[in-house]
This record gives C-alpha cells, sequence and structure tokens, in this order.
C-alpha cells in the first residue's frame, strides 16, 4: 500500500487517489513545435529515482496536487498544493 | 563459430535414464571479445530469439547478449499465455506470426516448449463487451484466425466450473473464443532459445551490466541523441566496441535508453500475478475477463495461475499488495464460485513497460545503431518470437521489417498510434 499525503484530506491509501504520472511541462500550444508538442504529450523521463509527479484526490477532495516520490521504494516526500 | 549440437531424442532420454550419464550443458559461458557486429541488451525471450533468428536467417553470428543477472529472468514471470486475437488488424498479424512459430518451436529448437494448445475464452459481462468481442471476432475472422462469440451454454461447455447464471453481479453474457489460443512453458522458450543461438555460436554474456552506450556525433550530451551513432557499450565487465546496439529489456528499458539519448513514450508499472496450490485439472481452457481483470490457467501440475491488469501507480517495486490479493480473489470466486477454499502459494509482479497505444516500440531510432524492442507492456511474451525474427530482419536488411512498420518510434511524433484495445492491460 502506498499512503498518499493528500495536502488537504491528509494521509490517503494510494487507491482512493488516481496517479496522473510526471509533472511534465506544457508547452504553448500556439508556439509548440510538434516535437515539442509529443514531446509533452508522451515522452516520460521514467526513471528509477525520485520523481515529481500529480496525483488527484478522487474520492477526497477532488483536488490535484504534486509530490515527490521514490520510483524504487516508493517512499514520498514533500507534498504542496498546485 | 557453430558447434555441433547435440540433439535430444528419446533415444537419448531412454539411454540417460539407464545410464544415469550427465546431460551437457545447455550453453556455454564463453569468454568475452573486444567486438562484436551486434551486441543485444537483455538476455530474457525477446533479446535470445534476436540472437537466434539473426544467426539463423541472416548468418550473422559474431553477436552477444548481455543480461545484468541471469538468462531469462524476467521472461519467467508472466502468465505464459498465448494468442492471437487481438483487435487492430496491426496486432492481429503480428501475434499471428508468433503463434506461428510458437507452433513448430518443439520442433525447430529441439526442446519440447510444451505448446498447450487449449483454447482461450474472453468473456463478456456487459453489452458493450459483447460488442467488443463481436468487433473483435470479426477482425480475427477477416484476417483468417479462428476465432468467434459464443453464448453462455457453450461457455458452460468449453469450462463447466465457470459460474454462468444470469443472476450474478456480471454475469457471463458471452464470450470471445479462441480455439488456437493456449500456455506454452515460458522457461523453455527461454532455455530452447538460448542453445539454439549458443549452438549458432552466439555469445551470452551473464551477468554483464550494461552502465553506458557510448555514442558520438549525437545533440546531446556526449555525442548521445538524435544524429548520432553508437561505437560500443561500456559493462561493469570492461568495454565493448559495436556498431549495433539493441535494446531488448523490460523494466529498464527508459533507463536503458536514456543512455542513448534517446527518451521513450514509457512508464513502467508492475503487473501482479499469483498461483494456487495443485489440484486436480477441472480447467481446460485459459479464461479471461477483462471486466474484473483477471486471467486464470491451470498448469500441468494442477495449479490455478492468475494474472492481472497492471497496477494503477508506476513504480519500478514490485513488492505485492494486499489490495491485489483481495480484488483478485473476489473476482476469481465471481467467476468460479467453487474453488473458495483453494489456497494461494505464491504471489510476484513482473515490470511492465506500458506505451500510450498499448503496443510495442520496435526497430531504429534518431539514433544510428541504436535499435530497440521495448515497451512490451502485457503482451512480450507471446510476441517474443515474432520479436525476434522481424527485428533480426530490421538489423540484416537495415530496412523496417514490414510487420513492425506500424510500431516504429516514429509514431509518437507523427500522431499514428496503433491503439490496441486487446491488450490484457486493457478493460473492456
Amino acid at each position: 500500500m502506498i499512503v498518499v499525503p493528500c495536502p488537504y484530506c491528509g494521509p490517503r491509501n494510494s487507491v482512493d487517489l488516481r496517479n496522473c504520472g510526471e509533472v511534465v511541462p506544457r508547452p504553448d500550444p500556439s508556439t509548440a513545435s510538434l516535437s515539442e508538442w509529443s514531446t509533452y504529450l508522451y515522452l516520460r523521463e521514467n526513471p528509477a529515482g525520485w520523481i515529481t509527479e500529480t496525483w488527484y484526490c478522487r474520492s477526497g477532495c477532488r483536488r490535484y496536487f504534486t509530490i515527490e516520490r521514490n520510483t524504487v521504494t516508493n517512499e514520498i516526500r514533500d507534498s504542496e498544493a498546485s | 563459430m557453430a558447434r555441433h549440437a547435440y540433439k535430444y531424442s528419446a533415444g537419448k532420454l531412454l539411454k540417460h535414464g539407464l545410464t544415469h550419464g550427465d546431460w551437457p550443458r545447455m550453453w556455454r559461458r564463453p569468454e568475452r571479445r573486444d567486438s562484436y557486429d551486434v551486441v543485444i541488451i537483455g538476455g530474457g525471450l525477446h533479446g535470445l530469439a534476436t540472437a537466434y533468428y539473426l544467426a539463423k536467417d541472416h548468418g550473422i553470428t559474431n553477436v552477444a547478449v548481455l543480461d545484468k543477472g541471469y538468462l531469462g529472468g524476467g521472461s519467467g514471470r508472466n502468465t505464459a499465455i498465448v494468442r492471437s486475437n487481438y483487435l487492430t488488424p496491426d496486432g492481429v498479424a503480428f501475434y499471428d506470426r508468433s503463434l506461428d512459430l510458437y507452433n513448430t518451436m518443439s520442433a525447430d529448437l529441439n526442446l519440447n516448449i510444451m505448446f498447450s494448445r487449449r483454447g482461450h475464452l474472453t468473456l463478456a459481462h456487459t453489452d458493450s463487451a459483447l460488442r467488443t468481442m463481436n468487433w473483435r471476432a470479426e477482425v480475427n475472422k477477416l484476417q483468417g484466425i479462428d476465432s468467434s462469440v459464443i453464448g453462455p451454454d457453450e461457455v458452460k461447455r468449453l469450462a463447466p466450473s465457470l459460474d454462468v447464471s444470469p443472476d450474478t453481479r456480471y454475469p457471463i453474457l458471452g464470450a470471445l473464443h479462441h480455439p488456437p489460443g493456449g500456455v506454452v512453458r515460458h522457461d523453455a522458450v527461454v532455455w530452447g532459445y538460448a542453445r539454439a543461438a549458443d549452438h549458432l555460436g552466439v555469445h551470452m554474456l551473464q551477468e554483464t551490466e550494461v552502465i553506458d552506450i557510448v555514442c558520438e556525433g549525437g545533440n546531446g550530451r556526449d555525442g548521445k541523441g538524435p544524429g548520432g551513432k553508437v561505437t560500443g557499450v561500456r559493462t561493469n565487465r570492461g568495454d565493448i566496441s559495436t556498431p549495433v546496439v539493441v535494446n531488448c529489456t523490460a523494466g529498464w528499458a527508459s533507463l536503458i535508453s536514456n543512455m542513448a539519448g534517446v527518451p521513450l513514450a514509457i512508464t513502467t508499472h508492475p503487473l501482479q500475478a499469483a498461483v494456487t496450490e495443485p489440484c486436480k485439472v477441472f480447467l481446460p481452457t485459459v479464461v479471461v475477463s477483462g471486466s474484473l481483470h483477471v486471467y486464470v490457467s491451470q498448469t500441468d501440475r494442477g495449479e490455478l495461475v492468475f494474472g492481472a491488469s497492471i497496477d494503477p501507480v508506476g513504480t519500478y517495486r514490485v513488492n505485492g499488495t494486499l489490495e491485489f490479493t483481495e480484488e483478485l480473489a473476489g473476482h476469481v470466486l465471481e467467476l468460479m464460485p467453487g474453488i473458495s477454499k483453494m489456497r494461494l502459494l505464491r504471489q510476484w509482479s513482473g515490470l511492465c513497460d506500458m506505451t500510450p497505444d498499448y503496443s510495442p516500440i520496435m526497430g531504429f531510432t534518431p539514433v544510428e545503431g541504436y535499435l530497440v524492442d521495448v515497451g512490451w507492456g502485457t503482451y512480450g511474451f507471446k510476441a517474443g518470437p515474432v520479436a525476434g525474427e522481424t527485428l533480426a530482419e530490421t538489423i540484416a536488411t537495415g530496412r523496417t521489417a514490414d510487420l513492425i512498420a506500424p510500431f516504429t518510434i516514429d509514431r509518437f511524433t507523427e500522431g499514428d498510434l496503433v491503439g490496441e484495445k486487446g491488450a490484457a492491460a486493457v478493460g473492456h
């Protein structure tokens, strides 16, 4: 079980939330090139280590927030609203 | 250099049984050379199959297969199911070729891979699932695949242990029946390819971990990245120079690919599976339920093997979870209430590299000499032989093989995704 600290609802089992994956900066759609846009849509770092990721508290406050999680140990640090 | 192959046969089995003589080792532990024509990273089913077809079909035998652990370390974690009743025409053609190769593999590799062609049932519990099954059946039939939709009575006849009564929470409304599907002894496939590749002169270097891929001329750090070309690999046992590096890893595909400066459209998720204690054989086919995220088959030893869909959170951690066990047990009992007293023997998980369109990424990349065979999600085992065959053709001819043309890395920039909704990870 992964316990995810929702900044509004407190610690919750990850099954109560939805993992939205790595945070990827969104380029400006009006100026982004095709390759920048496909990089944003599809390419992921997918590292074995710390990532910054977005979660959606779907059965609680229904807000989005980001945390840092280690993909090898599932250890979590830092939780800030976004 | 090819060496004389030690053939297995009934006569040899009898002889060894009577004399208790030692069997020869299936493959050697060769001395590493400083340079190879092709270096394959990953000594699992895909890497070994690629090496075997390179040597057998194209005469390229100066090949090394590197693995950081032992051969087939990850290839024994799947649930050993093979089938070709996918949804997209691209997927169907590809996986059907793989089934053909599995059909003749025991003879081709001179090793019994225990292919049990017992049929494959994909259950439908809702009208929409039934609609998808009909769609799949029609796509399949058009391409000459034996696949049809059957009703609950026929399901009951094929698998009497299933509860097909209409008053369950997820009633079985019908199923997609695919008689050519079945299960294969997954370790035997790895051993068969390894042994055959070894006979043809391929070097399999175990406990050899790739630390870096050496490139030059690219626009990224250290000459990596698009526009560059591969010159070799750096391993924990020394450097190897080679013009061609093939990434046949699963679970670590992104990490290896980043070494060449080629980021991938992959997120790694664990997929959990479990096996029960053995009991009398009662389940004659493979049973899959997309809605309930479960697939079941019975091994020759009588154990029930359960697989599920991928875990929702991407991670490299492969520990089992209670959520999985609870959900699995609930769903299996929904289908087969009669096994409620059976106990789970063991559960495990394997890493699945998931792409956004449930299809692999294969072939050339923007880095010259660096090829990929990655993103195998939940469908890597059944595709192993055809992946090896087509990748070997691609390497030998310098041209992307027709069967894998839909799966190239360019599809993400060109917006030409495959959308394989027939994959095991997709709920219906």
